[in-house]
Parts: structure tokens; C-alpha cells; sequence
């Protein structure tokens, strides 16, 4: 087995228990760094696959701003000392055999059925460079954004600023 | 060399572990961080998908969807705040109510 695939089965590994572990854990903290873990792992397949940039906006994003924000949430609320009861068991039932349904119908797709998806490789040397530019560089995203999508840019901008209104609009204290 | 399929199949699982996330536990918070794994497992694929065909716009979308996802949790974690303080839980099971 070649290096980039032990790394990925490794990297995969981590991925799913992270993943799994946060839906088990019963403290909500718990939950929130272990979804941590799951977002630097995807960090680092995105830089596996020549995404530096998105790698790099995931970890300050995501695994930062996103998580810190709920970590906050979480000690604001005091919700690591919240314990739900579970009474309903038929709905945990339910929903693992929904899902390994779905996970069963992936297998079939990928494995069997190959819709639409021939059995390209993700080649482990990089893809030939673009006008000068490697694939995936920051200079070819940052290229691409404020040319051919300039507009969308600038409605994030606008969605970003109504949102920030909106939470505050939305916490803000009733005066009565 | 890592078949894509490989990558495809890893969002596939960690789609699913979400999904089951969403529909198993009870705490709001922890239903919300679901989605976000989720949201997750779909840029995987996309950025995959980006990665196989070299087309940048895979990347470009990878990066409208985690602005999205930003303010969708700013906005998603004030609403939870503004519940908890008018009811005093966040059990998906207690929010019944639409009017406050």
C-alpha cells in the first residue's frame, strides 16, 4: 500500500470515531471538541486533495470561529448539566435502521451500481498547472472569486450582515 | 493514488452518522452540531468531486457553503439562546409550541 492511502485509511479512521463519539457523548462539551477533531481531519483530507485554501478556511471557520461559538452557547445555557431522558426507544430503533438503509444504498451505488461515477483516481501527483497557476492555489481561488463569481462574493457579504442583525435582533432582552 | 470513490464513500458514512445525530439525540445543540456535520460531509464530496474533474468552481461553492453555514449559525444558535431563556429548555421534544 502506497503512503497517501495508509494515511487516508488512518485519517478515515479518525474521522468516523470522532464522528461517532460525538453523537454518543452525553456532555454536550464533549460533543463539541470531538466534532472539532472531525472538522481538522477534514481539514486535512481537503489538503490531500489540493484544497489548501478551503483547508485553511475550515480550520479558522469551521474548527474555530463555528466551534467556539458553540462552545459558548453550550456555557452559556449551562447545557453540560442538562440529562435528557430518552423516552422514546423506538425512535432510536428507527433511525439506525434508516441509516444503515441509506448506508446499504451508498454501497450498492459505489460498489455495484457505479452511477455516474467512473472509477477515477485522485492521482497523487499534482494536476497540471492552469495559466501559470497550480490547481487549488490560493492565488487561482482568490483569481477565480473576484472575476467570475464577484457577485455571489458580494451577496455573502450582504447575507453576513443581515444574519449578525438578525442574531442580535433575535437575543435582544423584550422591553415590557 | 486514492480512488475517489474512497472519498465519496467517507462522506457517505459521516452523512449518515449526522443524519442519525439529527434524528436520535434530543438536545438541540447537539441536533445543530448534526447539521453541521453534515454540511460537511457534502463539501468532502464536493471538494472530491472538484479534485477529480480539476474544476475550481468545486472549491469556489466549498467556500460560499462554509459563509452560509456561518451565518446560519449565528442566527441558528441565537434562536436556541432566545428559546432557552423563554422556556427553559432546549428538548426538541418539550418545543412544541410555535407562539411563544
Amino acid at each position: 500500500m502506497q503512503a497517501e492511502m495508509i494515511l487516508f485509511l488512518i485519517l478515515a479512521v479518525v474521522a468516523v470515531a470522532s464522528a461517532v463519539a460525538m453523537l454518543l457523548a452525553r456532555n454536550p462539551v464533549y460533543s463539541a471538541v470531538f466534532l472539532i477533531l472531525n472538522f481538522s481531519t477534514i481539514a486535512l483530507f481537503y489538503l490531500m486533495l489540493n484544497a489548501p485554501f478551503i483547508a485553511m478556511a475550515q480550520i479558522t471557520v469551521y474548527a474555530g470561529a463555528i466551534m467556539v461559538l458553540f462552545l459558548f452557547v453550550i456555557m452559556l445555557l449551562g447545557g453540560e448539566q442538562v440529562h435528557q431522558k430518552e423516552d422514546l426507544p423506538w425512535q432510536r430503533i428507527l433511525a439506525v435502521t434508516l441509516g444503515l438503509i441509506l448506508l446499504g444504498e451508498f454501497v450498492y451505488t459505489l460498489t455495484v451500481g457505479q452511477a455516474g461515477l467512473p472509477g477515477l483516481l485522485v492521482s497523487s501527483d499534482a494536476p497540471a498547472p492552469v495559466d501559470g497557476m497550480a490547481f487549488g492555489s490560493p492565488i487561482a481561488i482568490g483569481d477565480s472569486l473576484f472575476k467570475q463569481y464577484v457577485l455571489p462574493f458580494e451577496v455573502t457579504a450582504v447575507l453576513l450582515l443581515v444574519a449578525m442583525i438578525g442574531a442580535i435582533v433575535i437575543t435582544q432582552k423584550k422591553k415590557s | 493514488m486514492v480512488p475517489v470513490y474512497y472519498y465519496i464513500g467517507l462522506s457517505a458514512v459521516l452523512f449518515i452518522i449526522g443524519a442519525m445525530g439529527v434524528l436520535m439525540r434530543r438536545n438541540a445543540i447537539i441536533v445543530f452540531m448534526s447539521v453541521e456535520l453534515m454540511l460537511n460531509a457534502s463539501n468532502l464530496a464536493f471538494v472530491a468531486f472538484a479534485r477529480v474533474h480539476e474544476a475550481l468552481s468545486g472549491q469556489i461553492f466549498v467556500f460560499f457553503v462554509i459563509t452560509v453555514a456561518a451565518a446560519e449559525v449565528a442566527v441558528g444558535l441565537a434562536l436556541i439562546v432566545a428559546i432557552f431563556h423563554q422556556k427553559h429548555t432546549i428538548n426538541v421534544d418539550e418545543i412544541r409550541a410555535l407562539k411563544g
